[in-house]
């Protein structure tokens, strides 16, 4: 959309001329969606819409008991040491950040009364800072009143690098002031434009500044609320055993009217997915159940006169395969795929190019994703302001076999392409996981059509996706031509997401493959878009170098996206789950109810 | 007999620590990283990473951090959990009740299976009993648990819909109520596990009393007149239950262990539970700990079996 149009559209709707609804129709015909047309109105300068609640019932309680399956039980009950995203979903039936954001991307309200913009004043127009108002009256579980003390407090306790907090870095570049008890001003040292980073979602959790004012820093571990949470939040702590139950019961004090509707809650955890489903949608023991990552027809099969469905949320999370832009076999200084070494068979970006024809993601999409996935060219899927529309994939063997014969990549004598005494014979490594090794399946049936060799590896998900040095298996350290896997986009927004691949990010031995940038490629243009980015207070040019950094890597061929995954969950037929794609599944527990 | 058992402790106390330092640099040099997944979250700088190594000691040298573990162990202290931030006896004690009573029920049900048929399938040997016995038993122990607990779950839970296959610590309800439940709950895993063990077990009884049964004395003992039952129990029983007191014993820290599938399977919280998440996650303290338990349990439990062959056979002599 032409840049002044929007501008127009957000002037006439700033001054009353057109209603807010129809500009977020005009938007959506664009291919917008609603949250974003609000982000871009909030941004804009129109007070960001609060996400609207499909919420029934008309008294709190009343529900009976809510029996949630995590099949990876939460194994502590702090948000800000959680080792995956189960622990931030444990500690969120307790804790509460000032918003969240609802299925659409928008935000609701939790502990605050007003969502700041540059309209009601609390979003200071040079994105340098922003001011939340809390909600009076609200009670610690203990019954002490919160205030913006336990709000500064919560960022003293995160930003203390001897906290170890794993949420720092949504806290350490800000300063948090208290300005009255209800509320508190936020300033950055830079402009913004992603204000509602820190004290929203899963990783703005709260903490009462009472029970943790003597653990901050190396004493943090000590704390026993650590164990035995006391929040704000709709249920109260009341027993906890790592890794198989929490239990809760209804917070009698809650403050959100008519909230929450079951009078207890237990999340049990521990077994694996596809027993979780069936505990959920056919034997119904349970109420819902948590990251159904099975087989669409497993799930199919399953729901056929079961008690329960499955429910789907969009984020913009992307199974992607990468590619390596430095060479794997070749040791320069005891380090593999040396930032001083090129790949020897993608420098040539027709072999990449090629490569990206063979995958043929229709074909994955209806063997193994089928409802939790849709195909797609871009690496970023989202939120859909953000997603590129210049890019589109084909999956065309002969295609890509004519680009290898046209660049001088002939069949060899054992029908494997070769140029220049080099084979195209390449390692393709991924997780441990169903749905991968059958992807790489697909993959590789296609490779061996136009004649590339392809090794197929897999290796156990805790060694893949760990951080051990020791370990040559590990994803960053990335000793393979290909892999396979995805990395969770866990807000309604890029910057973080995208800041991994700055070429000053690259995973060496000397970060010890710290580094984010683990398919070492390093493009200057990227770098600027990136950068430029993270400044643009307009929301229009922002999302545009966000647009040309997807398509920057496109053309590259950095990625070759394979799948836009949905969250997949199960849940009884009568529950009516609020399950946001940008947020962790219990974030919007509040609004959660039982059709009768 | 007490100096025996002094000197016995005593041996003991060398090859625990030798069992401790194998575990522990094995574990050391096992691949994995209690932060995994910390690793593929945007969120987590990489400097929050190399922090919570550090502060953890994941850095230190192996023999160092053993060397930690072995004084914090000889001081009572267990070590703390880097996945639960919570330290590990706590996480133990948490699941040992659980443990106990679904993998300590599968254990009495199989004894109370094997040692009667056992037993009796010996002292008619290739009578139709025996056969039928016989046959069971190696169609017991050649199906694995995993097979028979998701052919349970799919008879009983989602066909017949009478038994639950979630095992919860957290049942509603009081008295008979509750107790009725934590039975009906039980009931399928302790079924597949038992019926498992008996068949192994019942193989065991037969061949040790087979064996005993053919021996002279017993023999003498018949010709003088006593009844079979008498000769069974006091003549045959007494003196084939030295090899099967053996396998027992060496069963018992397996009972602490739990049974890794069957617990996975239904979702028990129990010790074998924890010591697979554990090992997934690389929580190498709470490993560490629970084979720690399990090696001193197997010592234990050796050594108890060595008194017991001296009640049985008092020829057996304490030296």
């Amino acid at each position: 959309m032409l840049d002044k149009e929007l501008r127009s559209m957000i002037g006439d709707v700033k001054d009353g001329r057109m209603d807010r609804r129809s500009f977020i129709k005009r938007m959506a015909a664009v291919g917008l969606t609603a949250p974003l047309a609000n982000q871009i109105l909030a941004l804009g300068g129109v007070a960001m819409a609060e996400g609207a609640s499909t919420y029934k019932p008309t008294k709190r309680g009343g529900g009976g008991a809510l029996k949630l399956l995590w099949w990876q039980g939460p194994t502590l009950l702090n948000p800000h040491f959680a080792t995956g995203t189960k622990d931030q979903d444990g500690s969120r039936l307790f804790y509460e950040p000032l918003g969240c954001w609802d299925p659409d991307g928008n935000m609701k309200l939790v502990l605050a009364t007003e969502i700041p913009s540059t309209q009601n004043g609390l979003l200071a127009a040079d994105g340098k800072s922003v001011t939340w108002k809390l909600k009076p009256g609200v009670k610690w579980h203990d019954g002490k009143p919160f205030s913006a003390d336990d709000v500064v407090f919560t960022w003293q306790y995160i930003k203390d690098p001897a906290t170890a907090a794993v949420t720092i870095a949504s806290y350490r570049d800000l300063t948090v002031e208290k300005i009255d008890d209800l509320t508190v001003k936020i300033t950055f040292a830079k402009p913004t434009p992603f204000w509602a980073d820190a004290f929203v979602g899963a990783t703005g959790q709260i903490l009462p500044k009472h029970l943790f004012a003597d653990f901050i820093g190396s004493k943090s571990r000590e704390a026993p609320t650590n164990l035995a949470p006391v929040g704000t939040g709709p249920y109260k702590f009341v027993e906890f055993k790592p890794g198989d139950l929490i239990r809760g019961v209804i917070n009698p004090d809650y403050h959100m009217a008519n909230r929450p509707y079951f009078d207890s809650i237990e999340m049990k955890g521990g077994g694996d997915a596809v027993s979780a489903a069936r505990a959920v949608i056919q034997t119904g023991e349970y109420d819902f159940g948590w990251n159904i990552q099975v087989e669409d027809d497993v799930l199919l099969r399953l729901e056929k006169g079961g008690k329960g469905k499955t429910v789907y949320a969009v984020g913009g999370d992307t199974e992607f395969i990468a590619l390596n832009f430095t060479d794997p076999n070749v040791e320069v200084d005891g380090e593999r795929s040396s930032m001083k070494t090129k790949h020897p068979l993608f420098s040539d970006p027709v072999v990449r190019k090629a490569l990206s024809l063979l995958v043929d993601r229709e074909s994955v999409k209806k063997a193994i994703y089928g409802r939790a996935g849709r195909t797609t060219a871009n690496f970023l899927n989202g939120p859909e302001k953000f997603v590129s529309k210049n890019t589109s994939w084909e999956f065309n063997i002969e295609k890509a076999a004519k680009m290898l014969d046209d660049a001088g990549w002939k069949p060899g004598a054992d029908g494997i392409r070769e140029k220049d005494g080099k084979k195209l014979k390449l390692l393709y490594q991924t997780s441990i996981n169903g749905p991968r090794q059958k992807t790489q399946a697909i993959v590789k049936q296609a490779c061996q059509k136009a004649g590339i060799d392809v090794e197929l590896k897999s290796v156990v998900a805790s060694v893949f996706f760990s951080s051990d040095v020791a370990n040559p298996d590990t994803y960053p350290k990335f000793y393979a031509d290909l892999e396979m896997f995805q990395i969770p986009l866990s807000q309604p927004d890029p910057s973080q997401h995208m800041r991994r691949y700055l070429s000053t990010s690259v995973a060496t031995k000397e970060n010890k493959w710290q580094g984010t940038n683990f398919p070492r490629w390093v493009n200057k243009e990227y770098d600027e878009a990136i950068t430029a980015a993270d400044m643009e207070m307009d929301p229009v040019k922002r999302a545009a170098y966000y647009i040309k950094a997807n398509d920057l890597m496109w053309q590259d061929t950095v990625f070759i996206p394979v799948m836009h995954r949905l969250k997949v969950e199960a849940a009884a037929n009568n529950l009516r789950p609020v399950i946001s794609g940008w947020a962790n599944e219990t974030d919007n527990l509040f609004d959660w109810y039982r059709e009768e | 007999m007490s100096q025996y058992v002094l000197r016995r402790l005593l041996i003991a106390i060398p090859s625990l620590l030798g069992i401790s330092a194998v575990l522990f640099f094995v574990l050391a040099l096992a691949p994995g990283d209690p932060f995994s997944e910390l690793a593929t979250n945007p969120n987590v700088p990489p400097e929050v990473q190399a922090a919570l190594r550090a502060k953890f000691g994941l850095d230190d040298p192996i023999y160092l951090r053993y060397v930690h573990w072995l004084n914090a162990m000889l001081h009572g202290d267990w070590g703390f959990s880097f996945v639960s931030r919570m330290d590990v006896d706590k996480l133990i004690l948490q699941r040992l009740p659980t443990t106990l009573y679904v993998i300590g029920s599968a254990q009495i049900l199989a004894l109370l299976i094997a040692i009667p048929v056992g037993v009796y399938a010996a002292t008619k040997p290739y009578s139709l009993f025996d056969q039928i016995a016989n046959t069971l038993a190696f169609v017991g122990f050649s199906l694995p648990t995993f097979f028979t607990g998701i052919l349970f779950i799919l008879i009983f839970s989602v066909t017949l819909d009478w038994l639950p296959f979630v095992y919860t610590t957290d049942i509603k309800g009081t008295g008979i109520h509750w107790v009725f439940e934590m039975i009906r709950q039980a009931i399928m895993p302790v079924a597949v596990l038992g019926l498992f063990q008996a068949a192994s077990m019942t193989r065991f009884v037969r061949s040790a009393m087979l064996d005993v049964i053919r021996l002279d004395y017993v023999t003498t003992a018949r010709a003088k007149g006593l009844g079979q039952a008498k000769v069974i129990v006091k003549h045959v029983m007494r003196n084939a239950m030295i090899p099967v007191v053996t396998l027992i014993a060496l069963q018992i820290p397996a009972v602490f262990g739990g049974a890794i599938v069957t617990e996975q399977i239904f979702r028990i919280p129990g010790i074998g539970s924890l010591l697979i998440s554990s090992i997934l996650s690389n929580d190498t303290p709470v490993v560490m700990a629970v084979t720690f338990v399990f090696a001193c349990l197997v010592v234990l439990f050796n050594l108890i079996a060595d008194i017991l062959y001296g009640w049985l056979d008092p020829r057996i002599s304490f030296r």
